[in-house]
């Protein structure tokens, strides 16, 4: 894909967005933000970005994919642990598991 | 809570940039710096990068262009991929726009208020625009919102721009940002249908993408999706 493909697909990217955005705006006050329609919508939501995420760390692709997955699955679960020892803190969390695995990293590659 | 009071809209615009600065502009600043590595990776531009986050204004569905761009699938894949994973915006803004209802008279600046929201965004918008004057409400969102946006876009230049000067050990560590941050956020979830969907999700994710690499990920979403509901249903008539 080119560069005018690419910034077209951004474009229609940003579309697929913002129709959810409208949409909330013509709808609110007149739907239940906590109805039925609206818990399948976020199951879907949900299942979808674990999907994604959960493939990032098992299955990721590109230069990702060349490090063991006992490096991501472990920092990941640094990260997650230190987010709940330390008060929830999701910037120490993610600060944490990303330095966990940079380390990992960087004693492979000298090994 | 929120004791304070604003005096003028200019004060709770004010009062909005502090409060951003708490704690939101920080995180943002930092996963979407993980977003900019990743963008590079993926063979996106800088200037692409920038304005996805500008403007989709939403990180899963930016994270989902990213990958899915990168694996190659087709146009409709990736549109509708990042519509799905940013379709949380829908009961979000349907949830807080009659919190503005009273003090913006014009509706069309409802359209625009829309568009600056993120989870952060609408956090903040929740928890303190109840409290305040109908007429400061959109003040103290705008100012709050404007903050977290240009941090979101200060992140971005800053994740693409070390990827692309630092070793790669560092660009993969910044693109290994994403997935930590995002599980993170899920580890935070409480509520059961939420729970079933994300692990579910985190299942079927990789399963899928072994069947179809374009298509894996809506198919989560779709066939997961679908089944936590039912799950969450059946638990529900049980256990109430």
């Amino acid at each position: 894909m080119d560069e005018i493909g690419l910034w077209l697909l951004l474009i229609l990217a940003i579309g697929a967005t913002y129709v959810w955005r409208g949409l909330g705006v013509v709808v609110s006050g007149r739907i239940n933000p906590e109805g039925e329609a609206f818990k399948v919508v976020s199951c879907v939501a949900y299942a979808l970005l674990a999907g994604l995420i959960s493939r990032m760390i098992v299955l990721p692709t590109g230069a990702l994919a060349e490090t063991p997955v006992f490096d991501r699955v472990l920092s990941t679960i640094v990260g997650v642990g230190v987010f709940f020892l330390f008060k929830r803190n999701v910037l120490l969390g993610t600060f944490s598991g990303v330095a966990v695995f940079f380390v990992l990293s960087v004693v492979r590659a000298g090994s | 809570m929120h004791s304070k009071t604003y005096r003028t809209p200019g004060a709770a615009s004010a009062g909005g940039v502090r409060d951003a600065f708490k704690v939101s502009a920080w995180v943002i600043f930092a996963s979407m710096m993980g977003f900019g590595s990743l963008a590079w990776v993926s063979g996106l531009t800088l200037g692409v990068s920038m304005v996805s986050s500008g403007a989709i204004w939403g990180l899963p569905g930016q994270i989902a262009f990213a990958e899915l761009y990168a694996t190659g699938a087709p146009v409709l894949a990736i549109v509708l991929a990042v519509s799905l994973a940013n379709v949380r915006f829908l009961p979000m803004i349907v949830a807080m726009m009659p919190l503005f209802g009273e003090g913006v008279k014009n509706r069309a600046w409802h359209y625009v208020l829309a568009q600056l929201a993120s989870v952060n965004t609408w956090a903040a918008a929740m928890r303190v625009c109840p409290h305040l004057p109908h007429e400061l409400r959109a003040p103290y969102y705008v100012g709050f919102s404007i903050v977290c946006l240009l941090s979101g876009l200060a992140g971005t230049a800053t994740g693409f721009v070390l990827a692309v000067e630092l070793p790669p050990v560092v660009t993969l560590s910044l693109v290994f940002l994403n997935p930590v941050y995002f599980t993170i956020v899920f580890a935070d979830v409480r509520h059961r249908s939420g729970v079933i969907a994300l692990l579910i999700g985190a299942v079927g994710g990789p399963l899928f993408y072994q069947v179809s690499t374009d298509w894996g990920l809506l198919a989560t979403g779709g066939i997961g999706g679908a089944l936590a509901y039912l799950v969450d249903r059946i638990l529900r008539r049980r256990h109430g």
